[in-house]
Parts: structure tokens; sequence; C-alpha cells
């Protein structure tokens, strides 16, 4: 079988896989983050959404192979020991989850937009979130929750 | 998914040479419709050859009136560019609504345009600016591009390079997207160009097509009442669960003129 090797939240991984290994299948099941989850397996849920060189990706929709060489974050990378990073700190606090089936995903999605916006409007953050699906909360306090999170993340009251 | 050899290709010429040895290979760009495809067993390759480490074929240049487009540029890239805004806004904007921004940080231009999905965004620019299709084995007009329902003028084994867009005076993009999966219901890709006004129609039929009373109307008289009225062809239209041929063909006339109206 062929090797994969890449960074995963700052440690270097490898492993066996096969061609049509899926990424999140070598988090899950060859490394144990099972933080990342599977929704819909469809690329239309974004449960499964990870950083891939910094940039959010649904990792249903990735080979492991073509992650090969690449730094990946997992929902795992985010706490600083114990912790929570701002983002998981702002769902905490806002009540951003209900089942939290969904929110590895949107926390994943919630930082990659705070990277590039600082400071999203409800408008910005609603529409970033057209690839995360949650079937609980009616996504309103996922929105206060990443509004908050990104102006935290980003120094800003 | 059916076992596949995976290959991950870092030149033309190297996925040109894996592409002579499989049994029955295929190309993969940024992999948004073909791995979900695999999983749905809809396709069983025996190889897998991915263009993604083939850094010749990304990228975005102006060359005076001419943008040039790499095959394997990424939506966000095309979306987020100060080059492709400047040079024709509306081409930016369809980018930025294509998928959801996961998936327009994998999907490329080469990917939707080789796959020609009917109801994908970017055969309506394609089609719509009149650009040309550059391959490793010529250069192909938008016009003869597009064959049929996933088909294109493509051979077998022949891979897209970039596209070529003329500079037009103004155009614009209207989307009726459906809402799950932001592919479009119905989308009208107006543009006025040196040659004219063209009207790319996607989402509608089973293949991106021109709509050459909206472009005959609109020479003369480019604004939204020129085209009041007109829509789309019920018998030539798509009818889905998402929406009825006769729906559809409403929304061709909708889309156009509220892309018009934006531009007019």
């Amino acid at each position: 079988m062929p090797s994969v090797s890449m960074t995963v939240n700052g440690k270097p991984v490898s492993g066996e896989v096969e061609g049509r290994t899926l990424l999140v299948q070598f988090l899950r099941d060859h490394l144990g983050l099972t933080g990342t989850h599977v929704g819909c397996d469809t690329t239309q849920c974004g449960a499964c959404t990870v950083h891939v060189n910094g940039e959010a990706v649904k990792s249903c929709t990735l080979l492991a192979m073509m992650a090969e060489g690449t730094e990946v974050t997992t929902i795992e990378g985010l706490a600083d020991g114990d912790d929570l990073h701002p983002m998981q700190e702002a769902f905490r606090q806002n009540h951003g989850l209900q089942c939290g089936f969904c929110t590895p995903g949107m926390i994943m999605s919630g930082t990659a937009l705070a990277k590039r916006n600082p400071a999203p409007s409800e408008q910005d953050v609603r529409e970033w979130l057209e690839g995360n699906l949650c079937r609980c909360t009616g996504y309103h306090n996922i929105v206060k929750s990443i509004m908050a999170g990104a102006r935290a993340m980003n120094g800003q009251p | 998914m059916y076992e596949f050899t995976y290959h991950r290709a870092a030149s033309l010429d190297e996925a040109k040479a894996r592409l002579g040895e499989g049994e029955d290979p295929t190309l993969m760009a940024g992999g948004m419709t073909l791995i979900p495809t695999l999983k749905q067993r809809l396709a069983m390759p025996s190889d897998v050859i991915d263009l993604g480490g083939i850094a010749d074929l990304a990228g975005i240049r102006t060359d005076g009136d001419t943008l040039a487009v790499g095959a394997m540029t990424k939506h966000d890239t095309v979306a987020n560019s100060a080059e492709v805004k400047a040079f024709c806004p509306a081409l930016a904007e369809l980018a930025g609504m294509i998928g959801d921004p996961m998936v327009r940080n994998r999907g490329t231009i080469g990917g939707s345009v080789a796959n020609n999905d009917p109801a994908a965004d970017y055969p309506s620019a394609v089609l719509g600016l009149g650009a040309t299709v550059v391959t490793d084995a010529r250069e192909i007009a938008a016009d003869d591009f597009f064959t049929g329902m996933f088909e294109t003028a493509l051979e077998p084994g022949e891979i897209i390079q970039e596209f070529r867009f003329p500079k037009p005076k103004r155009a614009a993009y209207a989307k009726f997207p459906n809402p799950a999966s932001r592919y479009a219901v119905v989308g009208v890709f107006v543009a006025e160009v040196a040659g004219g006004v063209r009207v790319a129609v996607t989402g509608a039929g089973p293949c991106v097509f021109r709509h050459g009373g909206m472009e005959a109307a609109l020479a003369g008289n480019f604004s939204p009442d020129a085209i009041a009225g007109m829509q789309g062809n019920a018998a030539d239209m798509n009818s889905d669960i998402h929406a009825s041929a006769e729906y559809r063909a409403h929304l061709v006339g909708v889309m156009a003129r509220r892309a018009v109206a934006s531009i007019a």
C-alpha cells in the first residue's frame, strides 16, 4: 500500500493508505482524531471541515494522498492544553451548539473566516456558513458565536 | 468507492504519460465532482491522475485585452483576484457564487468546464464571454466547446491548460441557485463584447446554450425592456424535483432581465 505523510496539529504523521482512503478516514481511523465528524459524506454538511495549509476544506472530499506534505489542523489542534481556543470559548459563551455534531466543522469554518475577516457582520457569517449545516439550532447562536469568536481571535472586544 | 491507483502528476508530460499507461485512467482537477462521483460508484477508473501538483496550470494574468486563467485556478482565487475584478467583475462574482467556501477552496475552473455539468456556473461565463479554451493540443472556441450534457469537444487524453477571456464592455451573471447545493437552477450570463451581445444560459437545459432571440433584441436596445416577455423554450428545458421545464423557461427570462438591469 502507498504511504502518506503530512503534519497534523503540528506533529509529523505518516501511514499506509489506499488510493481511495479519504482524508477524514485517515484522520479518524488511522490517527484516532475523531473530533472531525462525517455527517453527510456528500460534500454538503461541512461537519468534516478541517484546515489544509490554512484553508478550510471538506475532508470527506479529499483523498488522504492529496494532502501529502501539507499542514492539517483539526478541531483537536485548536485548544492550548486546558485553555479553549477563542472560537471554542465563544461557542461555549454564546450557547452555539445543541447536539454538537456539526460543531467541529462550524468552529473550523468560523476560524477560517476570522483569518480573512477580523470583524465579520452577521450577513458575512451567514453567507460563509453556506457549506455548514446544523439541524438543531436554527443557526442564530452559531452566528453570534462566530462573530464573537472572530473578534476575540483578532483582539477586539 | 471502488479501488483505484492514485497518481500525483508533477508536470503535464507526466500526466499525459500516466494517461497512456492505465487501463481506464481519469484526470482529477479539484476533485469536488469526481470524488462524490467515485463514492456513488458512478465511475470506476483504474487510475486517478491528480493535476493538483502542476504549478504551471494555476494562475491569472492579464495580457492587454485578454485575461488568461489557468485551468487549475481555484474558484476562491478567481473570486478574490484584484486582476479579475478589474478586468471583468462578473467573472469574479460568478466564481464567488459557486458551492460554498470549502468547495471554492478546492474546485477549479478547468475541472468545472471539462466536466460540463448542465447546472455548473463557469460554462456560462466561458460561452457568454466567447472565451478560448487552450488545451495541450489546440485552441477551441467556446462556441465549439460545449457539445452536450457532460460532453465537450475535448478528445480523450486532451488536457485544458488555460482559458483566454476577451475583455467585455460590460457583463453580468444572474443566478437562481438551488438553496441546498448552490448549483444553478437557472443562471444567465450576459456580456457585450466586441462581436456584439452574448447571452449564455446554464442550468436550464441539458447543456449551456446561447439565447439568440435575446441577443438580437439586446443588440438594438440594451435594457430589460428589450427582452420583456422573452423566456426559454420549455420543450428544451430540464425538468426534475427542483423545477419543472416551464418554471425553468420562465426563470431564463427573469434571470436575463436581472443581469441586464444590473449593467444597463
